[in-house]
């Protein structure tokens, strides 16, 4: 069976000065999935989506993008891409309805507000659409940027950080959108720094560190990469380490002491490893136990462990450079 | 890219420029009431205190305010070009299967037609306060064209620095800066007073090639006899620097624009 794939790079490397930004990427997206790249900031996941878009030019590697050669074809390429996120945006000067039809024009599309017509009501921002796009919400604003890049109905879709400093309301309406992209068949390649997102939506995670994929996946592969959690809490701690000793007789691994909450866990890739038999074995051993967890991980787990830091900071829904500059729009306005 | 994409593109581009000012137009009032603003302050306030009588002055004044406003282009130029950059519609741009020139390009054109359409009340106000065409109608047409290729030249200057710049509130602050650019010309002053290290400074500054040039096609003032050549030679002398600044300042911001600086 061939595998057609709609992104697939070899080697890019991009450096700034001195900083080497991109240290030879490898991916491979299949046509029709969506694959999340999955970094905390600085990894190169944004550069990685810079040239891919044809915005920058790689110092080394080569890429295929929708079947082009992203440097020799720059044009065929961005015939077939759609991009939208944090770098790409549309002009808040314009009402959203002038700015699909100024892309549908760009495009050379035959009826271009008819599109820009089409798209409003499909992202429900019909009531909106005459008024200037700097006046609207931020959710509304990165539903008009998705809504941009999908002016041709483009072959693959990239979007950067599609959901960055968005409310949890705005950005299900994001991710229902994506699904429903991926359904129509658009690949759509996507960078993000939350876990949740990657986990579901992507079909494919890719680890990017330092400028590099650490590992990919999908998230199920990957979390079975490192096992789930068994974990034990004692009555007390003269009890420990009978626990440790079950703990370590069924994991195979080294048990982690935790004496303060009288806690003992450990690591296990077994999948006959059940709850229902953890807690019988301990219960046998004479154990007194008073809480048992079996965890599965999450993809943050996997990221600290593939590459020794946490995936993303505590800065979830703060304020980014895109909206950041949207309040200063408003303030204007 | 052929040349009838790039029409088309570009024909696009400027109707979104014209658009956005449509929706905000705090920038062209800003610009267009400035010029009028000095013209009166200059003109009467000033002007009282010179040894030159106030209308004769206000005749000097208005070619020289003119020009002074096109070099303007370098300020407007920067600023937009800055805010689409930082703003990431350049971005968005520059993924779409477009002519590279088309975007830098239609911003220019708007920008002419918006200088074009804002020349009209300022020079209805220089009317008003005593200035004349002096010299036929073919040579005032041509002295119009010959701003308009001077604010051309200027918005290239503006629309590079734009695109290098690092961030909008840079941009601004240097735009700012453009403003000091006629006061070392002939825009407001006779240059004839000045030491002569200043003189010539002043006279080699594009501003005062086209300020001498307007004078003498509307008639206003003939070139003086001795100076600088783009003085002495207004005219030759616009279109050399005209075609200068087009010459190095368009490739670079083209090229500029099409490869993101990377």
């Amino acid at each position: 069976m061939t595998t057609t794939y709609a992104v697939l790079s070899e080697g890019l490397e991009k450096r700034f000065g001195e900083v080497r930004a991109l240290r030879g990427l490898d991916l491979a997206v299949p046509a029709g999935t969506v694959c999340g790249l999955l970094g905390p900031n600085g990894a190169g996941k944004t550069t990685a989506v810079r040239l891919l878009t044809t915005l920058l030019r790689p110092d080394a590697g080569s890429a295929r993008v929708a079947g082009h050669d992203l440097v020799r074809e720059p044009d065929a390429v961005r015939r077939a891409i759609g991009v939208a996120g944090q770098y790409a945006s549309v002009d808040g000067d314009l009402t959203g309805r002038e700015n699909l039809r100024l892309f549908a024009r760009l495009h050379r599309l035959p009826r271009p507000a008819d599109r820009a017509g089409e798209l409003l009501d499909r992202f429900g921002l019909a009531d909106a659409a005459d008024r200037p796009a700097a006046t609207w919400s931020g959710g509304m604003r990165r539903r008009l940027d998705l809504a941009a890049s999908l002016v041709t109905r483009p072959a693959v879709l990239f979007l950067d950080e599609p959901t960055t400093g968005l409310d949890p309301h705005s950005r299900h309406q994001i991710w229902e959108a994506v699904r429903a992209l991926r359904s129509e068949g658009t690949t759509v390649l996507l960078t993000t720094q939350y876990l949740e997102e990657a986990d579901r939506l992507a079909d494919d995670v890719v680890l990017v560190d330092r400028g590099r994929v650490a590992r990919s996946g999908t998230p199920a592969e990957l979390k079975a990469l490192i096992g789930s959690y068994a974990e034990a809490v004692v009555a007390h701690a003269d009890a420990l380490a009978g626990a440790a000793a079950v703990l370590d007789r069924l994991t195979g691994s080294a048990p982690v002491l935790d004496r303060e909450r009288h806690a003992v866990g450990a690591v296990t890739t077994d999948p006959t490893l059940t709850l229902p038999r953890l807690v019988r074995e301990l219960d046998a051993a004479g154990v007194p136990l008073l809480d048992v967890s079996l965890r599965p991980p999450t993809l943050d787990d996997v990221f600290l462990r593939l590459t020794g830091r946490p995936a993303a900071g505590p800065d979830h829904g703060t304020t980014d450079s895109t909206t950041g500059t949207t309040d200063q729009e408003e303030l204007v306005t | 890219m052929s040349a009838l994409a790039l029409a088309y593109d570009g024909t696009a581009m400027l109707g979104r420029q014209l658009r956005r000012v449509r929706h905000n137009p705090g920038l062209l009032i800003l610009t267009q009431t400035m010029p009028v603003t000095m013209l009166l302050f200059f003109g009467y306030v000033f002007g009282s205190a010179l040894a030159v009588p106030g209308e004769e002055y206000r005749t000097f004044l208005v070619p020289g305010l003119l020009v002074a406003t096109a070099a303007n282009g370098i300020m407007t130029g920067m600023f937009q070009a800055a805010q689409d950059a930082h703003r990431g519609v350049t971005d968005r741009l520059r993924t779409l299967p477009i002519s590279r020139a088309a975007v830098p390009l239609g911003q220019a054109a708007a920008d002419l037609v918006v200088t074009a359409a804002g020349t009209v009340p300022f020079l209805l106000v220089g009317l008003a306060v005593g200035w004349r065409i002096e010299g036929s109608a073919l040579e005032a047409a041509a002295a119009v064209g010959l701003l308009l290729l001077f604010r051309f030249a200027t918005t290239w200057i503006g629309i590079l620095l734009g695109l290098v710049s690092r961030s909008e509130e840079a941009a601004g602050q240097l735009g700012g800066a453009t403003f000091m650019l006629p006061l070392l010309s002939n825009a407001y002053i006779p240059t004839d007073g000045l030491p002569g290290w200043l003189r010539a400074v002043a006279e080699w500054n594009p501003i005062s090639a086209v300020s001498t040039a307007l004078r003498d096609l509307f008639g206003n003032a003939p070139a003086p006899a001795d100076g600088a050549w783009p003085v002495t030679h207004p005219v030759a002398g616009s279109l050399v620097w005209c075609a200068v600044l087009v010459a190095v300042f368009m490739p670079l911001a083209v090229r500029r624009y099409a490869d993101g600086g990377r």
